[in-house]
Parts: C-alpha cells; sequence; structure tokens
C-alpha cells in the first residue's frame, strides 16, 4: 500500500488539514489559488453549505408566514422572493455543488488519477459560484427586490420584473459557465485519467453516474443559459421571443426551460444514486448487486430525461397526443429507476448489516425517495396532474426527491468519507440523532404537505383559506425543527474537525474501493502521482 | 502527466466545449421549431379565425308558421313587414326586416309595443334584438329598415302551429 503513497515533505506554515504535503501561499491565498482536487472539493462543500443555510434561512421565512393564515410577517412580493430565492439557491447553490464537492474529493482516488484533468479549469469552476451567489442575493436590494417570479424563472413574469431580475440572469449564467467547465473536467478525467487496470465496468457507481451526470450537465445547461438570455434580450434588446405583444409566446419559454429542467432533476439525483451505491454496499459487507444493469438503469434514465420535459406543463392547453407521449415517456423513467430500487434492496438482502450515521441516511433516502418517485409517478399521469397541477402535492413530491433523495445521499457521503479526507472521526451518538431528528422533522413538513395538496391548496401564496390551519402548523413545527437540527449537523462536523477521535485507517469494514483499499487516513494531499497497479 | 496525456485532454475539452456551444444553439433552433409543431399541428395560431357555433338546439321534427304584422297607431308613418310569414324550426335563430317610413315633413319619434297571437306563445318568442327594444326617432321622410332576431323555445306547446308576432307604432309626445 505505502508504494502508492506519496511522501512529500510537510511545508512549514501548519495548513496540513488534509495531511500534510502542501506547498503553496499561506492564509486566504491558499485557497484562491488552490488547483488540489481535494482543496476545491473542501471549498465546494463548504460554500453548498453556506448556501443550504442561506435557502434554508428562506426556507424558515415562509414556514413563518405560513405558520397561520393571513398576512403576518411579510409582504406577498417578498414571500414570492422568498420562495424563488429558496429554489434557485437549493438546486444551483447547495445540492449541485455538493455533489461537485463529492465528485472533486472522490472521483480522482477512486479511479487512481493524481488529479482532475485540468486543474486551474477546476479552480475557476469553483470560484465562478462565490460571484454568483452574491449576484443572487444582492437582487434582494435592488428596487423592486429579487424576482418573485417562481425559480423557473417563467416568462411574461420575467420580462415585467425590475432589476433584480437581471442580477438573476447574469448569475444563472455564472453558475451554469461553472457547472459546464465542472462537468468537461469531469468526463474527461474519468475517461483519460483512469489507472492502469481500471476499466470502464470496475468503475465504482459513484464515478459513473458522475459521468452520465456530466454529460447531462454539457448537454442541458446550454439550454439554459440560452433561455435566459433570450429573456434578457427580450428585456434591454427589442427581441419577442416570449412576448406575445410583439409576435413572441411564451410558452415556448416553458418547452425551453423544461428541456433542461428535466434533466437538471436526474444531475441533481444521479450523483446521490452513486453516493447511496458505495454506501449500502459497504455497510452491507456485500458487493453492489447487479452493478451492470445498475450502469444501463442510469443511462437509460439520462437518455429518456430528454424527451418528457412537457410533463411538467400538461395544463398549458398542448394537443391530447401530447400529452399521452409525455404521460408515457415519463412512466417509462418508473423502470430503470425500480431496477436501482431492487438492486439496492437486494444489495441489502442477508447482507451482515450494521446502521451506522452513513447507512441510516442511505436507507433513509431509499425509503423516502422510492415514496417521492411513487407520488412521481401518480403525477407523470395527466388526469391526475390536471388536478394537482401546482399545489402542495407537488410541492411534497419534489421535496421527497429532492431533500430525501438528494441531500440524505449528500448527508450520507460526508459521514461515509468524512474519516477519510480528514482522518478523524464524528461522534457516531449525534450523528445517529442528526439522522432521526432530519427523519422525524422531514416527515413532519412535507409528509402533511401531501394532505394539503389533495384538498386543493395552492402553491406559492402566502395566505390561505382556515380550513388549512393545522397541516400548516405541522408543516411549519416541522420545518423549524429540520432547521435548528441542521445546526447540529454543523457542530458535529467542527466538533469531528476540532477534537474528533483519530479514524482507523478502514473505518468502515465493508468499504472496498480505491481510496480505502490503496490510500492512507487521512488522504495525503498529493495521491497517486505514481497510478496504482489494479489486478 | 505525460505530453500525450495532455494532449489527450486537450482534444477532449475542444470537443466537449463544441456540444456545450452547440446545445446554447440547439435552445435557440427551439424556437423556429416549436412554431413549425404549431403550425403543422394547427394549434396556437391567432389569425385562425374560429368557426360559427353551431345551434344544436334546433327542433327538425316540427314546423311552425310565424305571421309577421305591423300597424301604426294614429301616426304619420308607413310600416310593414318585408316578409308576411315564414316557416321556421323551434330553437332556430329567426331574422327578418320590418320597413318604417316617416312621411310627416317633420322628425317623429315613436315606440313599438309588440303583442302575440296566441297571448300564450309569447313567453316561447325569446327576442334577441328587436327594434321596439327602444324608441325610435325618423326625420322628415326617412325611409329606415328594422331587424328582429327572435328564436322560437323548443318547449312551444305542442298544439301552436302558429304564431302571429304584431307590432303597433305609438307616437311618443313631446319629442317631435
Amino acid at each position: 500500500m505505502s508504494a502508492v503513497v506519496d511522501t512529500h515533505g510537510h511545508d512549514g506554515h501548519g495548513h496540513d488539514a488534509h495531511g500534510g504535503g502542501y506547498h503553496g501561499a499561506g492564509g486566504i491565498m491558499r485557497w484562491v489559488t488552490t488547483t488540489n482536487h481535494k482543496d476545491i472539493g473542501t471549498l465546494y462543500l463548504w460554500f453548498s453549505f453556506i448556501m443550504f443555510m442561506t435557502g434554508g434561512a428562506m426556507a424558515m421565512a415562509i414556514r413563518l408566514e405560513l405558520f397561520s393564515p393571513g398576512i403576518q410577517f411579510f409582504n406577498p412580493d417578498l414571500f414570492n422572493q422568498f420562495t424563488t430565492m429558496h429554489g434557485l439557491i437549493m438546486l444551483f447553490g447547495a445540492i449541485m455543488p455538493a455533489f461537485v464537492g463529492f465528485a472533486n474529493w472522490q472521483i480522482p482516488i477512486m479511479i487512481g488519477a493524481p488529479d482532475m484533468a485540468f486543474a486551474r479549469l477546476n479552480n475557476w469552476s469553483f470560484w465562478l459560484l462565490p460571484f454568483a451567489a452574491t449576484l443572487l442575493v444582492m437582487s434582494f436590494f435592488t428596487p423592486g427586490g429579487a424576482p418573485g417570479v417562481g425559480w423557473t424563472l417563467y416568462a411574461p413574469l420575467t420580462v415585467q420584473m425590475g432589476m433584480g431580475m437581471d442580477l438573476t440572469i447574469f448569475a444563472v449564467h455564472l453558475l451554469g459557465m461553472s457547472s459546464i467547465l465542472g462537468s468537461i473536467n469531469i468526463i474527461t478525467t474519468i475517461l483519460n485519467m483512469r489507472a492502469p487496470g481500471m476499466t470502464m465496468m470496475r468503475l465504482p457507481l459513484f464515478v459513473w453516474t458522475w459521468l452520465i451526470t456530466a454529460y447531462l450537465l454539457v448537454a442541458a445547461m446550454p439550454v439554459l443559459a440560452g433561455a435566459v438570455t433570450m429573456t434578457l434580450t427580450d428585456r434591454h434588446f427589442g427581441t419577442s421571443f416570449f412576448n406575445a405583444a410583439g409576435g413572441g409566446d411564451p410558452v415556448l419559454y416553458q418547452h425551453i426551460f423544461w428541456f433542461f429542467g428535466h434533466p437538471e432533476v436526474y444531475i441533481i439525483a444521479l450523483p446521490a444514486f452513486g453516493v447511496v451505491s458505495q454506501v449500502l454496499p459497504a455497510f452491507s459487507r456485500k458487493p453492489l448487486f447487479g452493478y451492470a444493469s445498475m450502469v444501463y438503469a442510469t443511462s437509460a434514465i439520462a437518455i429518456l430525461s430528454f424527451i418528457v420535459w412537457a410533463h411538467h406543463m400538461y395544463t398549458v392547453g398542448m394537443p391530447v397526443q401530447g400529452q399521452l407521449f409525455f404521460m408515457y415517456a415519463t412512466t417509462l423513467i418508473a423502470i430503470p429507476t425500480g431496477v436501482k430500487v431492487f438492486n439496492w434492496v437486494a444489495t441489502m438482502w442477508k447482507g451482515s448489516l450494521t446502521f451506522e450515521t452513513p447507512m441510516l441516511f442511505a436507507i433513509g433516502f431509499l425509503f423516502l425517495f422510492t415514496l417521492g418517485g411513487f407520488t412521481g409517478l401518480m403525477l407523470s399521469l395527466v388526469p391526475i396532474d390536471i388536478q394537482l397541477h401546482d399545489t402542495y402535492y407537488v410541492v411534497a413530491h419534489f421535496h421527497y426527491v429532492m431533500v430525501a433523495g438528494a441531500l440524505f445521499a449528500a448527508f450520507a457521503g460526508v459521514y461515509f468519507w468524512f474519516p477519510k479526507w480528514t482522518g478523524k472521526m464524528y461522534d457516531e451518538t449525534l450523528g445517529q440523532w442528526h439522522f432521526w431528528l432530519t427523519m422525524i422533522f422531514f416527515n413532519m413538513i412535507f409528509f402533511v404537505q401531501h394532505f394539503l395538496g389533495l384538498a386543493g391548496m395552492p402553491r406559492r401564496i402566502p395566505d390561505y383559506p382556515l380550513i388549512f390551519e393545522t397541516w400548516n402548523k405541522i408543516s411549519s413545527i416541522g420545518a423549524f425543527g429540520f432547521g435548528l437540527t441542521q445546526l447540529l449537523f454543523l457542530y458535529i462536523i467542527l466538533k469531528a474537525i476540532r477534537s474528533g477521535e483519530k479514524a482507523p485507517q478502514k473505518p468502515w469494514e465493508g468499504a472496498d474501493s480505491l481510496e480505502w483499499t490503496h490510500l492512507p487516513t487521512p488522504v495525503p494531499y498529493h495521491s497517486f502521482e505514481t497510478p496504482p497497479v489494479l489486478k | 502527466m505525460s505530453p500525450q496525456q495532455i494532449a489527450d485532454n486537450r482534444r477532449m475539452l475542444t470537443r466537449l466545449s463544441i456540444v456545450a456551444v452547440f446545445m446554447f444553439g440547439f435552445g435557440y433552433a427551439l424556437v423556429p421549431f416549436y412554431d413549425r409543431i404549431c403550425i403543422a399541428l394547427g394549434i396556437n395560431s391567432l389569425e385562425v379565425r374560429a368557426e360559427p357555433a353551431a345551434n344544436t338546439q334546433v327542433d327538425l321534427t316540427r314546423t311552425v308558421t310565424v305571421e309577421f304584422d305591423a300597424n301604426s297607431h294614429g301616426m304619420p308613418w308607413r310600416f310593414e313587414p318585408k316578409v308576411r310569414h315564414m316557416q321556421v324550426h323551434p330553437g332556430q335563430l329567426v331574422n327578418v326586416d320590418y320597413e318604417v317610413s316617416n312621411v310627416r315633413s317633420a322628425a317623429v319619434t315613436g315606440q313599438a309595443v309588440v303583442s302575440y297571437g296566441p297571448s300564450l306563445a309569447g313567453r316561447y318568442v325569446r327576442k334577441l334584438d328587436c327594434f321596439c327594444f327602444t324608441q325610435q326617432t325618423l326625420a322628415a321622410g326617412e325611409v329606415r329598415r328594422m331587424p328582429v332576431s327572435f328564436v322560437l323555445d323548443a318547449t312551444l306547446p305542442a298544439g301552436i302551429n302558429t304564431v302571429t308576432l304584431s307590432y303597433t307604432f305609438f307616437e311618443v309626445a313631446g319629442k317631435s
């Protein structure tokens, strides 16, 4: 094992958080100028956590206003701005960068590469993000405030909004550029930088899901960039893509947006599938069941995701043949997704299970993501969707796949790889508390929203009839609990960094990918400068 | 990294950048594509004239004779229907014209009052437009054509086979 461990000396500055071997600038400049995939991974993860807290604060504000019927704290304009920015920040600021952070940390050490293929480009991909986030938050302080149009940025409202909309458009451009550059880097790394003997069908599934995700990003992100550019030229340069008065069509915007938007759903979900596919086998002490079928199912989901976009817009008045096509194509996705869920369950079947925090989050993911998948299947059916369109049922559905899916998988990944990254163990008892509180409060927020949606409560409105009060109160209390619980997560991580016990070389018995078997714990700053030998 | 690997990575970077630029263009290509699809499917076009709404409530099994009558009560107006009688189906929209001419050398204002024969039929005549809804002022020697649009209600009792619409003009005092 030591044959492949890099042995650079320590630098004299004490910046050896990742096990030494760092030679560059000190202080903040280390992070600004770094080209090391581990440093950049860490930056991505901290950035996404800060954005998670920012978007979470807006979610708290939304639930505070919805605690009682009537208008209590925020005027409806500000409420709409909160829902819009909560969505944009959580998707583009929190979840996507979190998984790019995992990709940066894990892909090179899982495939036996010394670093990402384009190290400087990697630095730039990250440093675009804080500027994009600043633009988004700045829009609150412009005349007219942040856009209150919903995260989907639908025309014609976007054409009428104040200058906060322009800042948001530029932020989306920067975010898109960052994602595309990051994806090109990831694809190149996976295809060109694998250690000898690491064939495609030996790649850990996390790497496979990221390869497919990166292709989705390269194909879908530019389409979103096009859509917001059209909005920008409609606003300031006299074009009429979406302006009906000039011969444009607002429904066209929805088609272009969702052509990006549906692949985006899988851009978020697939890396989460990847993390869970690493965690479940490790704690079941069995190899992943049906590895090849997992790869094919992931590819099938990715391809199908490009032909189902209009299921987000059944109610725009499309011909019934169109509705039928998109309905059948959408329900078809349940098949590869079902293959995945089956394989995860089969991986656990007759395994020697233990339930440490990463495993708990992975099992929580499995339960709740599957539930979100079922409500998705219901919403894919035109007659049901027309009933439930724009109600809290949809809100409940996508939070089951975004929060209980992507966020739970991200937590599982952090707890799983944290000992490897830092050489410190987190507090297992607190980790379990974090899981159970998150699990209970999550369901308290969102399970009841199914009832609200079925009863007809519309989304994105700060007021509601008295009849919905009880479920909204329960949901709000759950939200406040959920928010506080995430402060516990911050505490667990900080405590582990400061005073965590030293992690054993291989803290998880069943983990068997390259970073566990071929690298010391913690991972040295430079790893696999000499490619590992794989038999 | 070996020079070979750097060159390989660069080539990959170029290819994937081309894909990204192509997809940006594809977003714009969706605009004309969307227009073509809408034209091909005949949806979403602002210029298509709406089909006139078809009346599905016509009772074709019955035919009723409607007679038109016109009188002027002590007025200098010549007043007569353009058609004396016609055959209509209950539920069918009927348009008829009356003609009135003022023979006095001064403007006269009149108000038409309708009566039905048999009087029971009155409630089954649904007038959509009628010159009797408003007062009419005719200048000296003026001739005017005036429409009546009505539907005979399909619930018209079976025993009624002839309906008479009789209009009488009365002069409105103080308006001349």
